[in-house]
């Protein structure tokens, strides 16, 4: 399948930074202009059917997620558009806010008209410093056009979107993190339920959704739920863009109709391996993704054929390795992250991280017995389901899957002392 | 390196910008993070005075703004380099040859990471976090700007060129 331009089409075109070049040459706005006319409960059923499905990393369907903020709670409902962007091998809502931020924009209006919300906040990244200014400066702009403000577009709807930044914290991506970093407070995730669509920020309803989610719903809104269920495959509705990184000619975040195939997207649209290598192993969904083998990987990008395989889609991360790679040194640098980024709120996962990363050092070090590599088996299981929030899985998979599937490489260190892969990584030239 | 001041005040037209902040969130303390990315921003780094100084502006205990501080990553706590350097080594950049520009960095500013150099010029660090930059892997950051693709060559014509 040919990538696709849904929502991709400007990357890297300055015009479209715009509002008017967006009104004029996008139908920009329209979306917004034809939500207005619908009531919010048709809109809500339209994104139903559109199969649209969270592309932050779990991917629920955003209809039903919107369907859950209670009707008359009496309190404000609020919209947090997720922007951390964290997940390791993830990087497209950068593109979406840097380079078509008045897509974001449409769709962050028609969201907060169907959930009923006056004001939406944008969580970003710290180090997202020039996304964070291309992306204000639009927003500034549509304050001015009258896109934004006491009276959106000229209707009877008050609308105000404000950036969050943040300050350096993997965790805050995580939802309920996120919504404790909102209201000025270290971002320890919650316990769930409640959920945040009950109760959210500030104690009151909040849909949190990631930007190319929010960024995909004007396209929806004008063409139809249906059109855009059936670019994509079953359950799985649309195109979504997908970040190819690692050992590939064309690194680069891509647009997919989901259900294209895996293969397809790294050996067509990513260029293949580079110096003609084989491929050894993908990480297809962000870090957090339980590694497939190279034959594994012979599967389509899609929501339910990814589970299938034995992993996850995840935030769309596609992260390969060739031959040479050692696997034992890759998770390790996979585990170091865990381990510097558990908020440390629960025993498992603080103390499991640190333990898996001190035992990785150690075989990389040529110490490690060769009981260790059970050992770290059975720590990620404990791992598992005794945690507020998914980081602790999202730690223990990789070191489950890198294990199960290499096996060989980490017996081989745990009793050799060195690497059975020859490592020859280098600086591309 | 910045100086180490016995006392903080925001400027007011820093102050003014709190203010709006504040305006944003149905609680004072959810200007938490603006408030003190421009105190950063004045200062350079938080000491206990900005702390201080952030806990009235908000209204809250200043435990309240200590516990942030030091949860969150970006925020100093001492006082760092007039440029900062960020080198991701999260799995893409490495799979690209981080290692080599982190042994690069280490020997060209004499200093490991996590350190300044001698001149207080630039404080770096090797940092574990993905930055959202992978398809340009290896990457840093330096100050706001993102830097793609790095060689050792490329790392020295950038380190001439913006920290001169
Ligand atoms: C540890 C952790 C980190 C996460 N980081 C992000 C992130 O950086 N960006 C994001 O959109 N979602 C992230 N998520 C997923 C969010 O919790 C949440 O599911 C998502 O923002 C919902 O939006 P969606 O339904 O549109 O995908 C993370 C989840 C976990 C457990
Ligand atoms: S699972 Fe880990 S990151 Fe999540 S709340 Fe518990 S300690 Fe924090
Ligand atoms: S791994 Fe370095 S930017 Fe993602």
């Amino acid at each position: 399948m040919p990538l696709y331009t849904l929502i991709s089409k400007d990357f890297y075109n300055e015009d479209a930074r715009d509002a008017n070049w967006y009104k004029q040459n996008r139908q920009g706005f329209e979306g917004a202009e034809k939500a207005f006319e619908m009531s919010p409960e048709d809109i809500i059923s339209e994104v139903k059917t559109s199969n649209l499905r969270g592309l932050g990393g779990a991917g629920f369907p955003t209809g039903i997620k919107w369907g859950f903020v209670p009707k008359d709670s009496g309190k404000p409902i609020y919209l947090a558009v997720n922007a951390d962007e964290s997940e390791p091998g993830t990087f497209k809502d950068k593109y979406i806010m840097t380079w078509d931020p008045h897509r974001l924009i449409e769709g962050i209006i028609i969201t907060c008209w169907a959930i009923k919300a006056h004001v939406a906040y944008i969580y970003i990244r710290g180090e997202y410093v020039r996304p964070y200014e291309h992306l204000q400066r639009a927003i500034d702009q549509a304050y001015e056009e009258g896109i934004l403000g006491d009276k959106v577009m000229g209707r009877d709807f008050k609308l105000d979107v404000y950036i969050h930044r943040g300050a350096g914290a993997y965790i805050c991506g995580e939802e309920t993190g996120l919504l404790e970093s909102l209201e000025g407070k270290k971002g320890w995730p919650r316990l769930k339920p409640p959920f945040p669509a009950v109760v959210g920020a500030f104690g009151s309803p909040t849909v949190v959704n990631n930007v190319e989610t929010i960024a995909h719903v004007p396209e929806i809104i004008k063409q139809g739920g249906q059109w855009f269920a059936d670019l994509g495959c079953e359950k799985n509705g649309g195109t979504r863009l997908m970040c190819v990184s690692g050992h590939v000619n064309k690194p680069d975040v891509y647009e997919i109709q989901l259900g294209t195939p895996l293969y397809e997207l790294i050996y067509d649209h990513a260029g293949g391996i580079v110096d003609g290598k084989k491929m050894k192993a993908v990480i297809p969904g962000g870090s957090s993704a339980k590694v497939l083998t190279a034959e594994e990987a012979d599967c389509d990008c899609s929501i339910e054929a990814l589970q299938a395989a034995g992993s996850m889609l995840g935030s769309g991360g596609v992260m390969v390795m060739h031959e040479d790679t050692c696997m034992v040194k890759a998770l390790q640098v996979i585990t170091s992250f865990y381990a510097h980024e558990s908020c440390g709120q629960c025993t498992p996962c603080r103390e499991g991280t640190g333990w898996l990363l001190r035992t990785l050092n150690r075989l990389l070090r040529g110490d490690g017995h060769p009981s260790d590599v059970d050992t770290m088996l059975d720590l990620s299981g404990n791992m598992q389901g005794t945690s507020i929030c998914a980081l602790s899985e999202a730690a223990a998979w990789p070191v489950e899957s890198f294990i199960l599937k290499f096996r060989e490489e980490f017996d081989y260190i745990a009793r050799h002392g060195r690497s059975m892969v020859a490592e020859k990584q280098s600086v591309p030239a | 390196m910045s100086e180490a001041s016995e006392t903080f005040e925001f400027t007011s037209q820093n102050l003014e910008r709190c203010q709006d902040y504040l305006k944003r969130y149905p609680t004072k303390q959810a200007a938490m993070l603006p408030v003190l990315h421009v105190a950063q921003e004045q200062h350079g780094f938080i000491s206990k005075e900005v702390e201080t100084a952030v806990a009235e502006v908000l209204e809250v205990p200043e435990v309240e703004v200590h516990k942030v501080v030091t949860f969150y990553t970006l925020f100093h706590r001492h006082p760092v380099g007039r440029h900062q350097i960020r080198l991701c080594m999260n799995l893409a950049c490495w799979l690209r040859g981080s290692d080599c520009i982190k042994a690069h960095l280490e020997e060209k500013l004499g200093v490991a990471s996590g350190g300044t150099t001698s001149d207080g010029k630039i404080t770096w660090e090797a940092v574990s976090d993905c930055m959202g930059a992978c398809e340009d892997a290896p990457m840093m950051q330096l100050d706001k700007d993102y830097y793609d693709e790095l060689t050792p060559e490329k790392v020295d014509q950038i380190l001439e060129k913006e920290t001169a």
